[in-house]
């Protein structure tokens, strides 16, 4: 890969989760489904959640977009499946931390695992919208927003 | 290199085509981004500016400043020759007839604005048709859909083949007794065609209809005479060919200017004011209200200079070889497709690449130094034609060169294996 900059936006895990989204899929039964789009670069996706009680029992996701916000929606769904709502939106606050470069000083590695992937999007201003999609739409599926999200 | 500002009346003639030569009066053209040389291929958005302009404004600022029209000091004198002379030189690069037929305005959108809210107004009423082109510019489409949403009246769009290419059969289909205005693109901002303008122009003048021609991406690279082409407007902003930015030219025909309404109230459109009745001025000051953009303006001057000082068949025919490299270099890398293939082309090359979406694209070419843009282009109802959610475009100037495509090819070499 061509630079180190580079490197730390285009992370491995990034490049697979793109290449190999996780829950990438509609969910007919979803309790609440909600678009995502961001009109600047077209990405556009649907987050579907199921939902029992206060846990979120499934998450799933369909739609087109970036690398950065395709991984970001995938990795978004493997770490929210089975979550509390409490601890998704603690999720999303600690997500929204890390790409606009302000981390948590208390933060914990294992707590944010494959989250920790995103880190560099905080370098490259363009490209943090792109990253945070999916999880400003699963922030407002969780207020039951009804309305589809954009970024603008 | 021109280290002197030019003077007026004493165009330097630059020939052959030697871009190296030309390079250097872009000081912009010798930094670095990112650690390696800037290869700059987004000039559809905005062109890079040579020192004489550079030095003009300065000048402006340090020497020259002050408000213009009305003083009778050394230097309000001097400062409205210089605006004034600048509408001659800009009423020239078109072949305009007359200067009065030359209105400053901010840029393309204000022109098309300044048009629609006078022109269409007035003219256009309930149930009467605009006709626009399917690759225009947003600022093409939405002053008229706000004009029809106002008046009830219709925006008819005229379609265009998978080249690219408008489809004038259905065009003239289109033209029909309760047809207003026809709005149209010279050049494409989002694929590169260039309309076949005269033929647009005259079957439109046919019935009676006037046109209006969006110039923004047809000025930096062909020589426009508007009298040949015989528009009724044709609107163009200077930083899209080498000028500062919050400058732009609408010319208009007298005959239609001398009938419309003023766009905007103020001071310098008027000859006397009471509180009973205003006076309005004559052309082209009945369509320029307040403080003009002065300094911007003067700079521009020092632009249209320059660009008359170069020989632009040879700079015409060397964008033109240019762009056919790019797009024979580009066309060769496996997954990648060429967005707009028109037979006519100029200055820009729009492109996909299989499986990669285009701001991934942007990122990675912009760490190897190289300026190109990525994303819808303000023209969405082109996106929506060719079924993409964005594309990569890469916008030439005069002072691109061989070297810099085949940087942008190696560059995306590097994107697809990143993403391999």
């Amino acid at each position: 890969m061509p630079a180190d900059e580079l490197r730390s936006l285009y992370q491995e895990i990034i490049l697979e989760h793109n290449k190999n989204p996780r829950n990438f899929r509609v969910m007919a039964d979803a309790d609440v489904t909600l678009e995502g789009y961001n009109p600047l670069c077209g990405d556009h996706y649907t987050v579907y959640l199921k939902i029992e009680g206060e846990v979120v029992k499934d998450v799933s996701f369909k739609g087109s977009g970036c690398a950065i916000s395709k991984a970001s929606a995938s990795v978004m769904s493997t770490m929210v499946k089975g979550k509390t709502r409490q601890e998704a939106e603690r999720l999303f606050d600690r997500f929204h931390a890390l790409v606009t470069g302000k981390p948590d000083q208390s933060v914990n590695l294992d707590e944010i695992g494959s989250m920790a992937a995103f880190a560099g999007v905080s370098e490259f201003p363009a490209r943090v919208k792109c990253a945070s999609l999916a999880w400003h739409t699963l922030h407002a599926a969780l207020e039951n927003k009804q309305e589809a999200i954009t970024t603008e | 290199m021109l280290a002197q500002p030019l003077m007026k009346g004493s165009p330097v003639q630059v020939s052959p085509f030697d871009v190296e030569r030309l390079r250097r009066d872009f000081p912009i053209l010798r930094t670095s981004v990112r650690g390696k040389p800037l290869i700059y291929l987004d000039n559809a958005a905005t062109t890079q500016k040579p020192q004489v302009m550079i030095d003009a404004l300065r000048r402006y600022y340090e020497a020259q400043n002050a408000n213009i029209h009305r003083g009778v000091h050394y230097l309000s004198e001097l400062g409205t020759k210089l605006y004034e002379d600048v509408r001659q030189k800009a009423k020239d690069f078109v072949r305009a007839d007359d200067w009065r037929e030359v209105i400053f305005v901010k840029g393309t959108t204000e022109a098309i604005n300044l048009v629609a809210s006078t022109y269409g107004r007035s003219r256009v009423n309930e149930g009467d048709e605009i006709v626009i082109s399917g690759m225009e510019h947003h600022s093409n489409i939405v002053p008229w859909q706000m004009l029809c949403g106002e008046k009830n009246a219709k925006l008819r769009v005229i379609p265009l083949n998978d080249a690219g290419e408008l489809l004038l059969d259905e065009y003239e289909r289109l033209l029909t007794p309760t047809t207003r205005l026809v709005a149209v693109a010279h050049v494409s901002n989002a694929l590169g065609t260039v309309n076949p303008l005269r033929q647009i122009i005259a079957m439109a003048h046919a019935k009676g209809i006037p046109v209006l021609v969006d110039g923004a991406q047809a000025v930096p690279h062909m020589k426009v005479d508007v009298r040949e082409l015989d528009c009724d407007f044709y609107a163009f902003s200077a930083h899209k060919m080498y000028g500062p930015t919050g400058i732009g030219i609408l010319y208009g025909k007298s005959s239609f200017l001398q009938d419309m309404p003023p766009y905007q109230g103020g001071g310098d459109m008027i000859k006397s004011v009471t509180f009973e009745k205003t006076l309005f001025n004559d052309l082209p000051y009945k369509f320029e209200a307040g403080t003009p953009n002065i300094a911007d303006t003067i700079a521009f001057g020092a632009t249209l200079d320059y660009l008359q000082s170069l020989d632009w068949t040879t700079l015409t025919q060397y964008e033109h070889d240019l762009l056919t490299y790019a797009t024979e270099q580009l066309t060769e890398i496996r997954g990648l497709k060429v967005i707009g293939t028109a037979r006519e082309k100029a200055g820009v090359l729009s492109f996909t690449l299989e499986n990669i979406h285009p701001h991934d694209i942007g990122t990675i070419l912009d760490q190897e130094g190289i300026a190109v843009r990525t994303g819808h282009h303000c023209a969405q109802p082109v996106m929506i034609r060719y079924d993409v959610p964005a594309t990569v475009r890469a916008s030439f100037a005069f002072y691109n060169t061989r070297e810099e495509v085949d940087a942008l090819v190696r560059g995306i070499h590097k994107v697809v294996e990143v993403f391999a």
